[in-house]
């Protein structure tokens, strides 16, 4: 059984709509990534997963039992409040010092248990949040731009950090993210949205699809030529799609 | 003992100081300082009905403080910002309590007595009232402290650990209609949100963790009440505002030494 299936999925926002029949399945162990244009529903779609809006229409279905591990695209803990990383990542309860110890590990910062969270920086935080997320051994982890504020090579380490988090826990990872070659190269399944479901597939097929695109074409140019550049050496779908050739010229003026 | 008017003072002090720190700890990481302060001035016309209806103080305050973080909470998030709704909120209900307090006639009714609180006639009835209610508050919150703390940190988050952000914004919305409640004798509708957010924000600088942060509060708040009715009784001050002007200095004094700190 599919991890989670969401059936004919819309959620409305007061008169807006912000998702409209959305047919989409997570299996066990796999990276999908999701990605569209602000305003596009993407995390729309994370939060009635996670059960935080309710659907106008449609239903989401979790695998029972499933374990959620939620990473959120930014937490603002106020200034008043105190707290511990590792009283942190013992909320909301039944979580041992060990554990902590054991996700703080998997997150790649061992050491910050007895800091405070308002002393991390950008990407200690975000550690600490996927930290939170790994503690309760989830079977799908959701990250909703977990790397919004960092830096590339900040946001890179933490994307390789997810795969082999993957790699050892064998969990499912459902992503957002508008960081299109990072996705590129670390994704299973990219669903492209859209308010709807645009395209979908491995991200080969997705970044040739014309639907794809029309959302991406020549904005993210630079970002698609890097994806190419690094990774696309060896795959011959280029010569099929005439629309490739302006992202490779871009290859080559980056040059 | 409970024969001595200041010993049933300062343990009426005391009690409100317990119920004020955790639930005064959530009102400032929250940030909901003016929702504390709205819920308090609707208490006033609370007092008038049930003068008026010849009901318990406790119950009539407690009612309408409750209706009112009720309304509060329906309406957020409907066209008004929330400081503009709780400040037209606030103070009409006060405007509309004090009418209607002086409506009743034929009884006398002592108006500074619920606005400042008259702490040194708290009688042994109230004293078991503000206790019950204290121990109702604080057992209400610890019981949900951990679901609470992190519908506080992330709705989200609290979501996906399978925890309704709305149920917790309940839990404290019941807390603070009964702390208001059982304030109103000590300190009165016009400073029991200082009781909520001063202790708290003094202990912010000496805590490490939420749950040390709340406790440090009780601290302050009991010390507060213990020193505010002794400088009262010496000093021939009110007593209510007293124990808001000791909590104040503490404050300062935590703040202060948070500076120093830093500077160092």
């Amino acid at each position: 059984m599919s991890l989670i299936t969401v059936e004919n999925l819309s959620v409305r926002y007061g008169g807006h709509m912000a998702l409209a029949h959305v047919d989409m399945t997570i299996e066990p162990g796999e990276i999908v990534t999701v990605v569209g244009p602000n305003g596009s529903g993407k995390t729309s779609l994370l939060r009635a997963i996670i059960g935080a809006v309710e659907p106008a229409a449609g239903r989401v279905t979790r695998k029972p039992g499933l374990r959620l591990g939620y990473v959120p695209q930014k937490l603002h803990i106020d200034p008043t409040l105190p707290i511990t990383v590792e009283r942190f990542l013992r909320l909301p309860g039944g979580i041992s010092r060990t554990d902590c110890a054991r996700a703080l590990e998997q997150a790649g910062v061992p050491d910050l248990s007895g800091q405070q969270m308002s002393g991390l920086s950008g990407g200690q935080f975000q550690r600490v949040l996927l930290a939170h997320a790994l503690i309760h051994r989830p079977d799908i982890l959701l990250l909703d731009e977990a790397t919004q504020g960092l830096d590339q090579p900040g946001s890179a380490a933490f994307y390789r950090r997810i795969e082999q988090v993957r790699r050892e826990t064998g969990c499912a990872v459902l992503m957002i993210s508008h960081e299109l070659h990072v996705v590129m190269s670390a994704s299973d399944r990219v669903i492209c949205l859209n308010g709807h479901v645009c395209c979908e597939g491995t991200p080969e097929i997705v970044s040739s699809a014309p639907e794809y695109r029309a959302l991406f074409g020549t904005g993210t140019g630079g970002a698609l030529a890097l994806y190419r550049h690094e990774h696309d050496h060896g795959h011959d779908h280029g010569h099929s799609h005439d629309h490739a050739h302006p992202h490779d010229h871009k290859t080559e003026a980056a040059e | 003992m409970l024969d001595d008017f200041m010993t049933r003072a300062t343990l009426a002090g005391i009690g409100v100081a317990f119920a004020a720190a955790p639930l005064g700890s959530f009102v400032v990481w929250r940030r909901m300082a003016y929702f504390g302060d709205a819920t308090a001035h609707a208490a006033i016309l609370g007092v008038a009905l049930a003068l008026a209806l010849e009901l318990s103080i406790f119950a009539g305050a407690m009612a309408v403080a409750l209706a009112m973080a009720l309304t509060v909470s329906a309406l957020s998030g409907r066209g008004y910002a929330m400081d503009t709704l709780l400040g037209v909120l606030a103070h009409s209900a006060l405007a509309f309590g004090l009418v209607a307090v002086s409506f009743l006639s034929g009884i006398r009714i002592d108006l500074m007595a619920y606005l400042f609180g008259d702490i040194l006639a708290v009688s042994r009835g109230d004293l078991g009232v503000i206790w019950s209610g204290a121990a109702l508050v604080v057992g209400l919150i610890g019981w949900r402290w951990s679901r609470l703390l992190t519908s506080t940190l992330s709705p989200d988050m609290a979501h996906a650990a399978g925890i309704n952000p709305r149920h917790e914004q309940l839990i404290l919305t019941l807390a603070l209609a009964i702390t208001v409640a059982v304030a109103i004798k000590v300190v009165g509708v016009l400073l029991i949100a200082a009781m909520l957010i001063v202790p708290a924000a003094a202990a912010r600088p000496l805590a490490r963790t939420p749950e040390a942060m709340a406790l440090i509060a009780a601290g302050i708040g009991a010390a507060s009440a213990l020193v505010g009715l002794r400088a009262a009784y010496v000093l021939d001050t009110p007593a209510g505002p007293s124990i808001v002007c000791v909590a104040a200095t503490a404050f300062a004094l935590t703040g202060l030494y948070s500076v120093a700190r830093k500077a160092r």
